[in-house]
């Protein structure tokens, strides 16, 4: 399959990215391309000139600044799967990364071309609304932060704005008392998820002090689950607390559906698979 | 629009003026006429089409031919050294690790890339690295009798 014919920039610095941007307001911007090739060449998008922004240096590394952990937009699933700081600093974007795609895919999928792209099937979104991420847009206005829980608007919808780039990712240093998990039910053939829930507790003395519960796959767009996050707070996160409050946590009605998992397939795999998250996390948390 | 690309494949260099919407997948196979790397799915699914960019594995069919502009690329051909078949070519060979053999160039650059990063692999990691590869006659038991047989030759080797 070929995608329609395009005109291609390369930009090799974040400068020349967001002037080939406003020279071509029509441009997509290409990263890894693992989210947007397989839509061109299915044409479900056409765009007619693409920027590669892939070689620019400065959008990759991951460093850490006091408590927040900075990825660059130009990171790949790999690097955030395997990165022995992220495992300390913040080990539940490793074992989100591990569950993305399959191999191959992880090596070119970058972290900010999937957010900025926000399939609503992706994995990274559950996990920035878990982490409570704030990502980094640069544009001809010069720069902002979006909170994950702003930046998710839609289907494939974000509230970057035309001309603006994704260029870091902030998430918190996971302390001491914290747990995490991400729970996925993969579609077989495209390991999208069709649920996938992340979740982050803060744990004190054996009590829930904050949850945050991310969740993709099942509506789209990514979401908290903020009836549960209220429902645990100042709870144990013992299996009948948790099972309590994560039953029909969730309505069909505005879920996906699809032949593979009705609406009220995926809401059931709400509630199952943000339970077990929950419970790994609380054992974790300690 | 064409775009000049520099990409050296098997150690070799090749200069070619491509339209920017050229995937690797066919700048391999039709340009440079390498047709060991296979199209399977054409939708970055079952593998077909992994060849290694810069030491790892990608699936060709999934990047355009100017991303590849200044990488290294490694495809099947270019395994064998001298007439000898690398360790794991020798290893699919051996354990029976293909039967009509379609998928066999990606199975190989996938576990390449695997045996690079952990050389003593596990058969459950093993399977977790060739996810993203598809074989539908062997039910992948031989094929991972075959990237063990090969892990084992490079360790000796080494």
């Amino acid at each position: 399959m070929y995608p329609a014919s395009f005109n291609y920039y390369r930009a090799m610095t974040l400068q020349e990215a967001l002037n080939l941007l406003r020279q071509h307001p029509e441009a997509k911007v290409l990263a890894g391309g693992h989210s947007l090739i397989p839509l061109m060449k299915l044409r479900l998008a056409n765009p007619p000139a693409l920027v590669d922004i892939g070689r620019i240096a400065e959008l990759k590394g991951i460093r850490r600044a006091d408590g927040t952990v900075v990825i660059g937009a130009l990171t790949t699933h790999r690097e955030v799967e395997f990165s022995e700081e992220l495992k300390q600093w913040c080990p539940l974007l490793p074992e989100v990364a591990a569950h993305i795609g399959d191999p191959p895919v992880r090596n070119m999928g970058t972290i900010g071309g999937s957010l900025a792209h926000a399939d609503p099937a992706a994995d990274y979104p559950a996990a920035m609304l878990a982490l409570g991420a704030t990502m980094k847009a640069v544009g001809p206005g010069g720069e902002r932060m979006i909170a994950a829980d702003e930046f998710f608007l839609g289907m494939l919808t974000t509230a970057l704005q035309p001309g603006e780039i994704l260029t870091e990712v902030h998430v918190p240093v996971l302390g001491k008392g914290t747990g995490w998990a991400y729970e996925k039910f993969p579609h077989p053939a495209s390991r999208y998820a069709v649920v996938g829930v992340a979740v982050v507790v803060r744990v004190e003395n054996g009590i829930c002090r904050e949850a945050r519960i991310g969740i993709t796959g099942a509506a789209p767009r990514a979401f908290r689950a903020t009836n549960v996050e209220q429902a645990l707070a100042g709870k144990r996160l013992d299996e009948a607390t948790v099972r309590a409050a994560t039953e029909n946590m969730v309505s069909p009605e505005g879920l996906l559906s699809d032949p593979f998992a009705s609406a009220a397939y995926r809401a059931h795999l709400c509630a199952v698979l943000t339970r077990r998250a929950l419970l790994r996390a609380a054992e974790r948390a300690g | 629009m064409k775009v000049p690309v520099t990409v050296t494949v098997n150690g070799q260099v090749y200069q070619r003026e491509v339209e920017p919407r050229l995937l690797l997948v066919h700048f391999i196979r039709e340009v440079l006429g390498l047709t060991g790397t296979h199209v399977g799915c054409d939708t970055s699914q079952c593998g077909a089409c992994v060849v290694l960019m810069d030491g790892k594995a990608v699936k060709s069919c999934t990047v355009f031919a100017v991303q590849a502009d200044g990488a290294q690329i490694t495809t099947i051909e270019g395994l064998a050294r001298n007439g000898q078949l690398h360790p794991l070519q020798e290893g699919f060979w051996e354990m029976h690790g293909l039967q009509c053999g379609f998928c066999t160039p990606g199975m190989i650059l996938a576990a390449y890339d695997l045996l690079q990063r952990n050389p003593n692999p596990t058969d459950e990691e093993i399977r977790h690295a060739l996810e993203g590869n598809y074989c539908r006659c062997t039910g992948y038991h031989n094929i991972v009798r075959a990237v063990r047989y090969a892990a084992e030759k490079l360790r000796v080797q080494a």
